[in-house]
């Protein structure tokens, strides 16, 4: 068999697709945070928990209304969306002319309040959601067994990138989007509703969590912590991408996916710690990010 | 609902009755079952472990008309909160002894005050042999299980199936290298070869796939899994994502509950090994107990640390009606060695006793998680494969380095 750097070709390949995997998730979470920080200069904390309810709609859905996956995930991102609409209406909206922090403030507190919510209801342990039929099962590709449904993540996201990418950079409402980024006031000045405007964008972003949310559902276990452990990750993966940088979070978020999987091959204790070595780099020679503009 | 505001008002910040009460003498008899109420391992103990308790105190105070009151807290899986709730209880509340005590840390802190104080701690979520090893104290008590009974369980029972080359994926904290150490030491005891392992970062992992597939390649016949929870789970749900156990690799959960395998469900969860003290479904005592106890559990199953609660309370409310309760109230050391000196038997666990070094000796149960034809019902998930007898389960006396035993 052979090796590279000591480790055999299959393991080195299998490692390499699972980071991509991994990084279409990273990808989708950090675009939803990069599109609400770029119009509403907003770091939204809530985003881990929004990815959390998200999976525990899907799975509402399901064990209460009897609708499947599919169903899921049509419906999920537009009752989530729709949450994210009533909180910014209610609440994010008074803080636009604060400083960073106190959305910061916010928002992480309304994460761990949701959090808690779910835990002290749905306990900590979890609940089980199946894959689909329709996904079930796997392709042996010779150097490894690739479950259909990774496969299915990684081309929903991907698609789902796009979209969001050429919806922001080719359309009439993304130029109206990025306009309203630049200097609010002047496109309101030509006619353009931009307070529901930016209310839209927050619900969409928070929609991109949800979808997250029920695409994760299946493989991971549905419990109140889950939108925990990535949410620091990808807070990580926008930093380095630049901030509001739509382009910027989606390659960075696929390319760490992959950094994290070698990772995990050569030396495991450090895969959580990588990523955070690589933030603290870009930002002493890039403070913007790698995509950002200074 | 059966967990009363005030108690938990009383508990969290023990501040509700701030200034010294004349409690201590006269008035109803005060357990505190200090707990996980809101953190990874609320389902496995928690609220069930304080209906155990209290199902223990209302069974003893109906047959002998001594008045017991249980409070609980919650220690957040932090030992300096853990301890800060355990002195203001000992000092301000006038609490006599502790129930519970999931998570080492926080039971090695809380121990040591207990010992200072003269009071009393009844360990059932308490999983680490070191309790009842070099950290001992003869003031408390170790009753539902440790990390030692585990390994041997589950490790031994697979190796003598003929699994006999093992692969750890270890969660990178001191539980689950305890565990790996432990296993690794019946594996090859027992023939076994142990070849390799990959330590993950805990708790910051919820992908696991990676590490599964470094398993797979190295071609071991068994995974061990050295970690609890929701970090299990995944591992579990991925490996039968990748397709390992269709090639016939097993798993084995070091550390897997009746919670874990209803969280699971049985289509992921059927054919699994694990080893526990208890199960509901074990013989007509247990299913008794679970039948009176259900009422305190909101729907949720009579798990091990509930039935934990309920047996080392219940004996330790023996030991003080036997010793008398001014003496008990004065001294926690003679309530423990009286435990010690008196037989244990209770409908979790039947008949037993506790050692010198305060370990509860109990068998080890092992269970094969159900296939869904076979379930009957929600809870209806283990079946009985194997038996580790008391006094095997348990370290040998002379290994565990508890420096009071003389052996």
């Amino acid at each position: 068999m052979d090796d590279i750097f000591g480790i055999p070709a299959p393991l080195l390949f299998g490692q390499l697709l699972l980071g991509l995997i991994n990084g279409a998730f990273y990808a989708m979470m950090s675009l939803g945070l990069a599109v609400i920080f770029g119009l509403l200069n907003i770091i939204n904390f809530t985003h881990g928990a929004q990815f959390m309810m998200g999976a525990f709609a899907a799975w509402m859905l399901l064990e209460w209304a009897g609708l499947n996956y599919w169903w899921a995930l049509l419906l999920v991102p537009i009752i989530i969306g729709f949450t994210g609409v009533v909180l910014e209406r209610l609440m994010i909206s008074r803080l636009y002319k604060l400083d960073h922090l106190y959305g910061l403030l916010l928002t992480f507190g309304l994460g761990l309040i949701i959090e808690g919510v779910f835990r002290n209801q749905f306990g900590s342990s979890g609940l089980p959601y199946r894959i689909p039929p329709e996904l079930q099962g796997a392709w042996d590709l010779g150097f490894m067994f690739l479950p259909i449904y990774r496969g299915w993540v990684v081309i929903a996201a991907l698609v789902l990138c796009l979209a969001t990418w050429l919806l922001i950079e080719k359309t009439r409402l993304g130029a109206y989007l990025r306009a309203a980024t630049e200097n609010a006031p002047l496109v309101q000045a030509f006619g353009v509703n931009v307070p529901r405007m930016v209310t839209l964008t927050y619900g969409f972003g928070v929609a991109l969590a949800a979808i997250g949310g029920v695409l994760a559902a299946p493989i991971y276990s549905v419990n109140p912590q889950m939108g925990t452990n990535l949410i620091i990750v990808v807070f990580a993966v926008v930093v380095i991408g630049g901030m509001g940088s739509i382009l910027g979070s989606i390659i960075t978020g696929f390319g760490l996916g992959i950094v994290e999987g070698l990772t995990k091959v050569f030396y495991p204790e450090a895969s959580a710690t990588v990523i955070f070595v690589i933030m603290a780099i870009v930002l002493l020679a890039r403070p913007a990010g790698l995509f950002g503009r200074a | 609902m059966p967990l009363h505001r005030r108690d938990v008002l009383l508990a969290g910040s023990g501040l509700a009755l701030a200034g010294g009460r004349a409690r201590a003498q006269g008035g109803p008899l005060r357990l505190g079952v200090l707990t996980d109420m809101s953190g990874p391992y609320r389902d496995l103990t928690g609220p069930g472990s304080f209906a155990g308790a209290r199902q223990a105190a209302e069974e003893f105070s109906a047959a002998t008309g001594m008045a017991v009151e249980v409070i609980v807290g919650d220690h957040q899986n932090k030992p300096d909160v853990g301890a800060n709730i355990a002195r203001q209880w000992f000092d301000r509340e006038g609490v006599e002894a502790l129930v519970d005590l999931p998570n080492s840390a926080v039971a090695l802190a809380v121990s040591g005050i207990a010992r200072e104080k003269n009071k009393v701690v009844l360990g059932s979520g308490v999983g680490s042999t070191v309790f009842t090893g070099a950290q001992c104290s003869p003031n408390s008590i170790q009753f539902t299980y440790d990390t030692y009974m585990l390994a041997k369980g589950t490790g031994d029972a697979l190796v003598k199936q003929g699994a006999d080359s093992w692969f750890f994926i270890t969660a990178d904290y001191a539980f689950g290298h305890a565990l790996q150490a432990d296993t690794s030491r019946f594996v090859e005891a027992a023939g076994g070869k142990v070849l390799g392992a990959t330590r993950y970062p805990f708790p910051a992992t919820t992908d696991f796939s990676s590490f599964l597939l470094q398993a797979q390649s190295s071609r071991a016949k068994v995974i061990g899994l050295a970690n609890a929870g929701a970090d299990l789970i995944n591992c579990i749900k991925q490996a039968r994502e990748f397709g390992l156990l269709r090639s016939g690799v097993k798993l084995a959960c070091l550390l897997m509950t009746v919670v874990d395998s209803i969280a699971l469900g049985l289509p992921e969860a059927q054919g699994l090994l694990m080893t526990e003290s208890f199960y509901w479904d074990l013989n007509d005592r247990t299913r008794a107990f679970a039948e009176r106890v259900k009422g305190k559990r909101q729907g949720a199953v009579v798990h091990a640390s509930c039935a934990g609660c309920y047996g080392v309370t219940l004996h330790y409310l023996k030991a003080v009606k036997d010793l008398g309760l001014e003496r008990a109230r004065a001294s926690g050391l003679e309530v423990v060695n009286r435990m010690k000196a008196m037989p244990t038997d209770d409908d979790a666990f039947g008949p037993g006793r506790i050692r010198e070094d305060g370990r509860k000796l109990t068998p080890g149960y092992l269970f094969q998680v159900k296939s869904p034809a076979e379930s009957r019902g929600p809870f209806d998930v283990h079946k009985l494969v194997a038996t580790t007898p008391a006094e095997e389960a348990a370290r040998p006396l002379a290994e565990g380095g508890c420096p009071f035993v003389r052996t």
